[in-house]
């Protein structure tokens, strides 16, 4: 077949690395979304806005401080200032609204994120901005005569280990236990005298710090640009629903289903490349409509 | 409960102004007659949505998806088959309710919240291959200058046109959610469980209903070539779908005419706003905002309930 002509082991082999670098992203952007949609019960839909933001403020911090130091302080910068914002927004607005029914909460993030995709263009204009990777991540080395970004290798690094952290966190600290057992039941929770409102104001953070992180590590792959929040929110939409809501692992096996179709899309057929992760996904719901793993609703 | 949707006042009211419409070319501008068409296409998309969404409860999240599917039919019929664009007119609504049949078979089933997000999926995969189809569909460009048939061609001609199928589709919905149907399907909504206890077979309603939302929102679609012609990958991108989930609240999505209303008034804003401002969707992100914390029944609703409550009053007293 002609459009198979450019498929040989080498190429797969980069573009299985390729596919599960974007993983990596995708994974740290959809766990954040995963959590919240998991114990809150809301489906975040301006959890895009925030990656965006966290991309947009990773540019700015690592462009005003400028070289090495830059970029690894804004890596660590621009997700606490996405995850300030959010807490700021759960307590100022959104905790007064939980207790309205799902369509209403989609609605709310829906017009925080018409809100905040305008102040970002409000505040950095329409122009695209790029940021390069620090010195030591820059080019890439040869695997079997095809480059691989040196800069991917370190997201391969960073995927497990924010994954190690999460699951430290939900597994072995107090306030992640309180915070899975809110999930189950937020009324037994609430009656052992564990303030479930400031629970949630916790996770949220967290969560939105995640888009944040996600936002800042893709910041030096890509253009950073308005309409980035679209793109992202869907993909990662998609790959919870996929996973299992609520499950973190499932966010991991969503977002490697995801990521890899879509590389692998790109070597098979480049014209519909766009099309793989979704046929992906509508034959993981035909077989497994509530996801792969089990979902904590 | 409103739940005949509208009583007599308001179908003379809606009456009235759908009369008042039919006079406005007479002394409107050009581009005001262009806008009066535009409402009344994207009202009837959204009136198409809230037969699922306020009378049968259902999350269709990507309503969208079948206002495009009837759009590229109706535009693909002419510009790759060269077909009379007449024809344009019984294919789009025909597709987009075929369209509405196979999503609707994968996810009805579904509770609530994972029916709208396997819809949103479905509908995202049917936007990708339309997006990515340059050689069919123009890509993310779209195609220009679709043909329309010359009678309704003109400005004039479109608005009258788009007038006199809107009233038709508006007096049908009506119909069906006023019939022993839409009856059915409303006691869906209020209790599943209950409605299945008494024997009424739940999906097959919800189905029917499915397709019948679909068929006028690609009713809708085709009715938008007619006026811009011209369609673009846009129109079933679900951002537009939550835009229109925004026009059922702010009208009221337990009134019949509400989405109505709320697209008029979305659409005459944006073009308002779009005088003075690019931010428009800062401007609408606010609106929701305030809506959902003051006046989540919607606009229509509010008054309704209003009226009821102050009947009610008149008649205790």
């Amino acid at each position: 077949m002609e459009i198979a002509s450019n498929v040989n082991l080498a190429s797969l082999g980069q573009q299985v690395l390729v596919g599960l670098s974007r993983t990596t992203i995708l994974f740290i952007v959809s766990s954040g979304l995963s959590l919240i949609l998991g114990v809150l019960r809301i489906p975040n839909v301006s959890h895009g806005s925030l990656y965006m933001i966290g991309a947009f403020f990773t540019y700015s911090v690592a462009s005003f401080i400028g070289g090495q130091t830059g970029f690894w302080l804004a890596l660590i910068l621009a997700p606490l200032a996405v995850g300030l914002l959010s807490l700021a927004v759960e307590r100022g607005i959104f905790c007064h609204l939980y207790d309205r029914e799902h369509l209403m909460l989609l609605l709310f993030t829906f017009s925080l994120m018409l809100v905040l995709g305008d102040l970002v263009k409000l505040t950095y204009g329409s122009n695209y901005r790029s940021l390069a990777a620090p010195l030591m991540l820059q080019g890439s080395f040869s695997l079997s005569g095809l480059p691989f970004p040196r800069y991917n290798l370190f997201l391969l690094v960073a995927g497990p280990l924010v994954a190690l952290g999460l699951w430290l966190l939900t597994n072995k600290t107090k306030i992640g236990k309180i915070a899975r057992a809110a999930a189950v039941d937020r009324e037994m929770v609430a009656a052992m005298g564990i303030n479930v409102s400031w629970v949630f104001a916790f996770v949220f953070c967290i969560g939105c710090l995640l888009a944040g992180l996600g936002g800042a590590l893709v910041a030096p792959t890509q253009n950073i640009t308005q309409g980035m929040d679209h793109a992202i929110i869907m993909e990662t939409f998609l790959i919870i629903i996929i996973g299992g809501l609520g499950n973190i692992w499932g966010a991991l096996l969503g977002a490697a289903i995801f990521g890899l179709t879509d590389a692998i899309g790109i070597l098979v057929w480049p014209q519909f490349a766009i099309v793989f992760p979704y046929v992906a996904v509508v034959i993981v719901l035909l077989f497994r409509p509530k996801g792969l793993l089990k979902s904590t609703w | 409960m409103q739940d005949q949707g509208m009583n007599s006042r308001g179908l003379i009211l809606a009456g009235v102004v759908l009369a008042g419409l039919a006079f406005l070319p007479a002394f409107a501008e050009r581009y005001y007659i262009y806008l009066a068409a535009l409402i009344l296409v994207t009202g009837l998309l959204a009136s198409s949505l809230n037969m699922v969404l306020g009378f049968g409860g259902m999350y269709q999240f990507h309503h969208a998806v079948f206002f495009g599917a009837g759009a590229y039919a109706a535009a693909l019929l002419t510009v790759r088959g060269g077909a009379n664009p007449w024809w344009g007119y019984l294919l789009g609504p025909v597709v987009a309710a075929a369209l509405s049949l196979v999503m609707g078979l994968i996810c009805v089933r579904l509770s609530k919240l994972y029916f709208g997000m396997l819809q949103i999926s479905l509908g995202s995969l049917v936007w990708a291959i339309v997006f990515r189809w340059y050689s069919f569909t123009g890509g993310d460009d779209g195609l220009h200058g679709v043909p329309v048939p010359p009678l309704i061609g003109s400005v004039r001609g479109a608005f009258y046109f788009t007038l006199i199928v809107t009233a038709v589709c508006l007096g049908l919905m009506y119909l069906i959610v006023n019939s022993p149907f839409g009856r059915v399907f409303q006691s869906i909504r209020d209790n599943p469980e209950r409605a299945e206890a008494v024997g009424v077979d739940v999906v097959r309603h919800q189905l029917i209903g499915l397709v019948i939302a679909g068929f006028f929102g690609g009713v809708a679609g085709t009715l938008f070539v007619t006026v811009e012609g011209t369609v673009f990958p846009d129109l079933m991108f679900w951002t537009l779908s939550l835009e229109i989930l925004i026009m059922c609240l702010l009208g009221g999505w337990f009134t019949f005419l509400g989405p109505m209303l709320g697209a008029a008034i979305i659409v005459s804003l944006r073009t308002v706003v779009g005088i003075y401002t690019e931010y428009w969707t800062l401007v609408l992100g606010v609106i929701l905002m305030l809506l959902i914390f003051f006046l989540p029944e919607g606009v229509l609703g509010f008054f309704t309930a209003r009226l009821g409550r102050r009947r009610a009053a008149g008649e205790d007293g």
